[in-house]
């Protein structure tokens, strides 16, 4: 691929304008009227206004309110992240090395529910691990579960539904990674009597890590904030920080809360992420 | 043994595959199923029909929404294409200034939570004085403000793998500029255009979060979706939703086979499919946007 010559003048900046002043008025600037709401004055409403008097208590009293759905939040998202990092690292390892011709068929078939409704598929959810459902009367038969047991409306079933939406985010990283993997290495390491478990921590995984490090962060982040999965699959006892932040929003209308706590959400966020990748960058993941 | 030993990956693969494919299935059988009439078994299979099929807007508020989320995917994949086909052509091949901030600027909404993109418009639409004004508009906007940076990502990428010497060529043989881009560049270019405009339309149709916030009195189908899960949830949400997978399913696989047959007519080296089923899927998890911050 011979190196394309970047053409210097104004035609560079005119088609790079609107989509830049679209993303600063639409992306960035929000950013700045969600720092700004958050220190409004709290006894403000929608109808009355508000004004800005720099409320920082706004922030101490959403903490002090909502912390356990922060941890919550953190808590299942965690668990989620693991899950379909297990689940992920088979799957793109199987497309990426044993899949053979198959290869383009499944990875189609990773991404192919996924085209279909968000919330109609977490309904089915709903469904499948309802009270009357296969997987409740396995278990119960097995008395993993007892006679009164369910699984809907638990935090498992939050868990599971926050695991199976984001899966493809973790498998398609992982998969360009471990593609590029120069599956000699492998044979290498069984050739100099490695075993597979040993072969696979010294030299497949290492190599994968900068699918693992793209693939946690993008499941955890929108894991992180999700609330469909808690409202329809999840309880009152099991809330996260997303439905927080969306009732007061559109039910009770509460903005410098609202505000505020999605300012701690996206600063907790950053924080783990540069803390994570600067960790992973120093091989330090382990 | 052996043999299973080797395919042990394989068959795990496949297993969370079909795991992937439960709740699809659920759907498909449930958009032949029966609504009963008491409330208790409403999560339960019970008698098979073809009503759902035959009267899909027996609700038509569902119809409505689902016309105004069909509206607003087009129009926002239309804005999203053309602005961001635009940035992607002066990345790749303009020079500027703040080539960095720009590629930060670009990653960051594929990165930010929803919940929090969504509510920052929100404060902005508050402030500026749209509170009561929220709808249509409002929703057009966020939808055009996420699928921008995958729009894009996916033609970046696609415009990237391009060498310019066709290009080249084409301006040796006396073709002017506008000849050039549109017999030359344009064609070229033009499946990476497509694939991006089809996530887009996938994003803004399925997306709620960003939209629940700034819709106002608006129903997109998810928000219809959102809104009788808690009361009786009519069937035929289930046969939008097999409708879905047939579609997306056929535009894959139709792709795959113009790819296939263009190859070998071409018999030259084949584009770089999966690549392209990858980017376009999961832009989002392009490793291309993490190096850019």
């Amino acid at each position: 691929m011979s190196e394309t010559v970047r053409r210097k003048g104004i035609t560079g900046y005119i088609l790079l304008a609107p989509a830049v002043v679209w993303l600063v008025a639409f992306f960035l600037i929000p950013f700045y009227s969600l720092l700004a709401a958050s220190l409004f004055n709290s006894d403000g409403s929608d109808f009355r206004g508000y004004t800005m008097t720099y409320e920082w208590s706004n922030y101490w009293h959403a903490i002090q309110d909502y912390y356990p759905q922060f941890i919550r939040s953190l808590v299942y998202a965690g668990f989620a992240t693991f899950f379909c990092l297990i689940l992920g690292y088979v799957l793109a390892y199987a497309i990426a090395f044993k899949s053979g011709r198959w290869k383009n068929l499944m990875l189609v078939l990773v991404i192919a529910p996924f085209f279909t409704s968000f919330l109609v598929r977490t309904l089915s959810w709903k469904l499948i691990l309802g009270n009357d459902g296969v997987v409740v009367n396995t278990l119960q038969f097995l008395h993993i579960l007892g006679p009164n047991g369910h699984l809907l409306y638990t935090p498992f079933a939050v868990v599971m539904g926050l695991t199976y939406n984001f899966l493809p985010f973790m498998v398609l990283p992982l998969f360009a990674s471990i593609d590029k993997i120069d599956y000699r290495l492998i044979e290498a390491s069984n050739d100099l009597y490695a075993n597979p478990v040993v072969g696979f921590f010294k030299v497949t995984w290492p190599l994968s890590l900068p699918g693992v490090v793209s693939g946690t962060l993008l499941t955890f982040i929108p894991a992180v904030g999700d609330y469909i999965n808690d409202e329809l699959l999840g309880s009152t006892q099991t809330r996260m920080i997303g439905n927080t932040i969306q009732s007061l929003f559109t039910e009770a209308n509460d903005y410098p809360a609202a505000s505020a706590l999605s300012v701690i959400l996206m600063l907790m966020i950053v924080v783990m992420v540069l803390f994570y990748v600067k960790r992973a960058g120093t091989e330090d993941l382990l | 043994m052996r043999w299973l030993q080797s395919k042990v990956v394989l068959i795990l693969g496949i297993l969370v595959l079909v795991y992937t494919f439960v709740p699809i299935s659920v759907v498909v059988v449930m958009s032949f199923n029966k609504l009963p009439s008491e409330q208790s078994k409403i999560y339960r299979f019970n008698q098979f029909t073809l009503d759902n099929w035959l009267h899909p807007c027996t609700d038509p508020s569902m119809c409505q929404a689902l016309g105004r989320s069909i509206e607003i995917g087009l129009l926002a994949t239309l804005g999203a294409t053309i602005l961001g086909t635009l940035a992607a052509f002066a990345l790749v091949r303009h020079s500027f200034v703040g080539r960095s901030s720009t590629n930060v600027l670009i990653f960051l909404p594929m990165a930010a939570p929803e919940i929090v993109m969504g509510s920052s418009l929100l404060a902005l639409f508050v402030s500026a004085g749209f509170a009561g004004q929220l709808g249509f508009t409002t929703i057009l906007i966020a939808h055009i403000m996420f699928c921008l940076s995958f729009v894009i990502v996916t033609v970046r990428s696609r415009l990237a793998g391009l060498s310019d010497t066709l290009e080249q060529a084409a301006m040796d043989l006396y073709a002017t500029p506008q000849q050039t881009f549109w017999k030359v560049t344009f064609p070229l270019v033009f499946p990476g255009i497509l694939g991006a405009a089809l996530l887009s339309f996938s994003l803004s149709f399925d997306d709620f979060i960003i939209t629940n916030l700034n819709a106002g009195n608006t129903t997109t189908f998810p928000m219809y979706v959102w809104g009788v899960s808690r009361k009786t949830i009519p069937m035929q949400i289930n046969v939008v939703g097999t409708v879905m997978l047939i579609v997306s399913v056929l535009i894959v696989v139709g792709g795959e086979v113009r790819n296939r047959r263009r190859t070998r007519a071409l018999a030259g080296p084949s584009p770089a499919r999966r690549d392209s089923v990858v980017a376009a899927a999961g832009a989002r998890s392009s490793a291309g946007g993490l190096e850019a911050v």
